[in-house]
């Protein structure tokens, strides 16, 4: 008997929320606003639905009503990925260790 | 094109490069690097998917388009942004996801044939299920998110909105998005999906609204877990395995930051979500407030005066500093102190800020070294060996009640116990009590010194008093 490929995604799933568990709370709590803004960002990966949905069809229809769900849907996750990336990356930046103590 | 299963294996790492993203934000020095992975992580998805469908049809320029469209925004957003206004944006953030959610699903609910997912009316079972809850959770983290970004930003109004019957009606429209898709399964009717939708949208709201604005930071947390689950029930319908292992990351990491915050708060994840707290009994207070007891009060010279002559100062910063904007001049202050050869360290609350660890983002932002900066578990016991405790902006958090009053709302709050302290200046406007609504005992104390005024004000005036 097969086993459904559906199981086999369950099972990653399952596994990676193991993985999320013990990674998150291996975060110092200091970076626990970079950790939400950086998991903002890497949420978006759903652009790949969206790049999916807007390239279907072919091309007499480049703006079919699911294509423009996947346009509109590409501009919010890109928002997130360049924003969420770039102020994890600014806030991380200030993030400065003792200068050498005393002159 | 390449074949799917190369696009698995590049998805996978890409899926890969996200938890190494993660990691690397166990301390400082590794973060940055973590980011790079990311972002490597990201590009490698995205490119991936369009050599997946390599047919590069005229449409291919819109995508390209509206990608830079979106990533110039979010460009533009990043870098104006002030650091108070994080929890905002990362909010703002979230409703994006969740909205970014709903329409991949709403696409592959038209056009399930480009996912291939069946064809329109006859989409496979499981997908239907899979992409009617991303769609319910991407709406209820939209519209949810939506109202916790307007709270923030004080353009709606910080205290819960209640009404009666409102757990029963979310209950009632929670039952009815599972019994819709029920129906969905058994119909595929469009219209029944639509309707999930909708109700999604309208549960966000209400399970927004009756939560006060002491319990954002919980608020947050819950969202980004919210965004996560969406994101992976996208990840189930198209079978991807970055977006499904994203999600699952995300949503833990959301459950966890919100558990950390409810446990912060000593508040169960339940009676949050529930709402009403930080509700205004105010009436009450004000009553209350005029059998006055006495108040030792200062200004800048005496608080100049104890710090010079301290060896340690432990300074305890709150939101209200970064409402006014003190953080430099408080920076500024410590430098004074340090040239003295006076220890300073900072003393961190869990829920200090309007999210978890906003308060150290803020004390970056001014150049305070990180290593100077510690949380509560690890600098609690210093208090009683410290000479003065600088409270600024913060409030509840130090309020000794939580240790000795069973009656008092925010009793078994994990707080600084910053009465040992020798002495304690304690910043504020006026005596007015905090979030949680409750009067501090700590003004009424023998060694707490209050400084009425504006953060930023008295802290230049003590800067200008060190020399």
């Amino acid at each position: 008997m097969e086993i459904d490929p559906f199981i086999f995604r369950l099972s990653i799933f399952i596994l990676s929320i193991f993985i999320g568990y013990y990674v998150v709370w291996s975060v110092t709590p200091s970076l626990h606003t970079p950790l939400m803004s950086v998991t903002n960002a890497i949420s978006s990966v759903i652009i790949v639905g969206a790049i999916i949905a807007a390239l279907a069809g072919s091309s007499e229809s480049v703006f079919d009503i699911s294509n423009i769900f996947g346009f509109a849907a590409i501009v919010l996750a890109a928002i997130n990925i360049f924003g969420g990336f770039l102020v994890t990356q600014r806030m991380l930046q200030m993030y400065k260790k003792k200068k050498n103590k005393k002159k | 094109m390449i074949s799917a299963n190369l696009s698995a294996i590049f998805y996978l790492v890409s899926g890969i490069l996200f938890i190494l993203a993660l990691r690397g934000l166990s301390s400082p020095d590794t973060s940055r690097k973590g980011n790079y992975f990311g972002i490597v992580g990201m590009i490698i998805a995205i490119i991936v998917t369009f050599l997946s469908i390599g047919n590069f049809s005229t449409s291919i320029i819109y995508v390209i388009m509206f990608l830079v469209i979106g990533g110039a925004i979010g460009a533009l957003i990043a870098f104006k942004i002030p650091m108070t206004a994080m929890p905002e944006l990362v909010a703002g953030f979230h409703s994006l996801v969740g909205l970014a959610a709903v329409f991949v699903a709403i696409a592959a609910f038209l056009n399930p044939e480009a996912f291939n997912l069946g064809n329109a009316g006859a989409i496979k079972l499981a997908s239907l299920i899979e992409m009617s809850i991303g769609a319910a959770i991407g709406a209820i983290t939209f519209s949810g998110s939506i109202i916790a970004f307007l709270k923030l930003r004080g353009i709606m109004s910080g205290s819960p909105i209640t009404f009666s019957g409102q757990h029963f009606l979310n209950l009632t429209l929670g039952i009815g998005i599972f019994v819709l898709i029920f129906y969905l399964c058994k119909t595929q009717s469009a219209n029944i999906f639509w309707t999930v939708v909708i109700i999604s949208f309208l549960v966000g709201v209400l399970l927004i609204i009756p939560i006060g604005g002491a319990d954002m930071p919980v608020v947050i947390s819950m969202l980004n877990s919210y965004s996560g689950w969406a994101a992976a029930g996208i990840g189930f319908t198209l079978e991807n395995t970055a977006l499904i292992i994203t999600g699952a990351l995300v949503g833990s990491s959301g459950a966890i930051l919100s558990y950390i915050m409810c446990k912060a708060m000593n508040r169960s994840f339940f009676s949050v979500i529930l709402g009403g707290f930080g509700a205004d009994n105010s009436t009450d207070d004000k009553k209350e407030k005029k059998d006055q007891k006495p108040v030792k009060s200062g200004n800048a010279e005496d608080a100049a005066f104890l710090m010079k002559n301290a060896s340690s100062v432990i300074i305890v910063p709150g939101y209200g500093m970064a409402v006014a904007q003190a953080q430099h001049a408080l920076r500024e202050m410590v430098d004074k102190l340090k040239k003295n050869d006076i220890k300073v360290t900072y003393a961190i609350h869990p829920v200090a800020g309007r999210m978890p660890g906003h308060m150290n983002v803020l004390l970056a932002e001014a150049n305070v070294p990180y290593d100077e900066v510690f949380e509560l578990e690890d600098i609690n016991n210093d208090f009683a060996n410290s000479d003065v405790a600088f409270v600024i902006g913060a409030n509840d958090v130090t309020n000794p009640v939580a240790k000795t009053d069973p009656k008092s709302p925010i009793f078994g709050m994990p707080v600084l116990d910053v009465e040992k302290c020798k002495s304690v200046l304690f910043v504020k406007r006026s005596l007015s009590p905090g979030y949680a609504g409750i009067d501090n005992e700590l003004f009424y104390r023998d060694n707490t010194l209050m400084l009425f005024a504006d953060a930023k004000k008295m802290t230049e005036d003590i800067v200008k008093n060190l020399d």
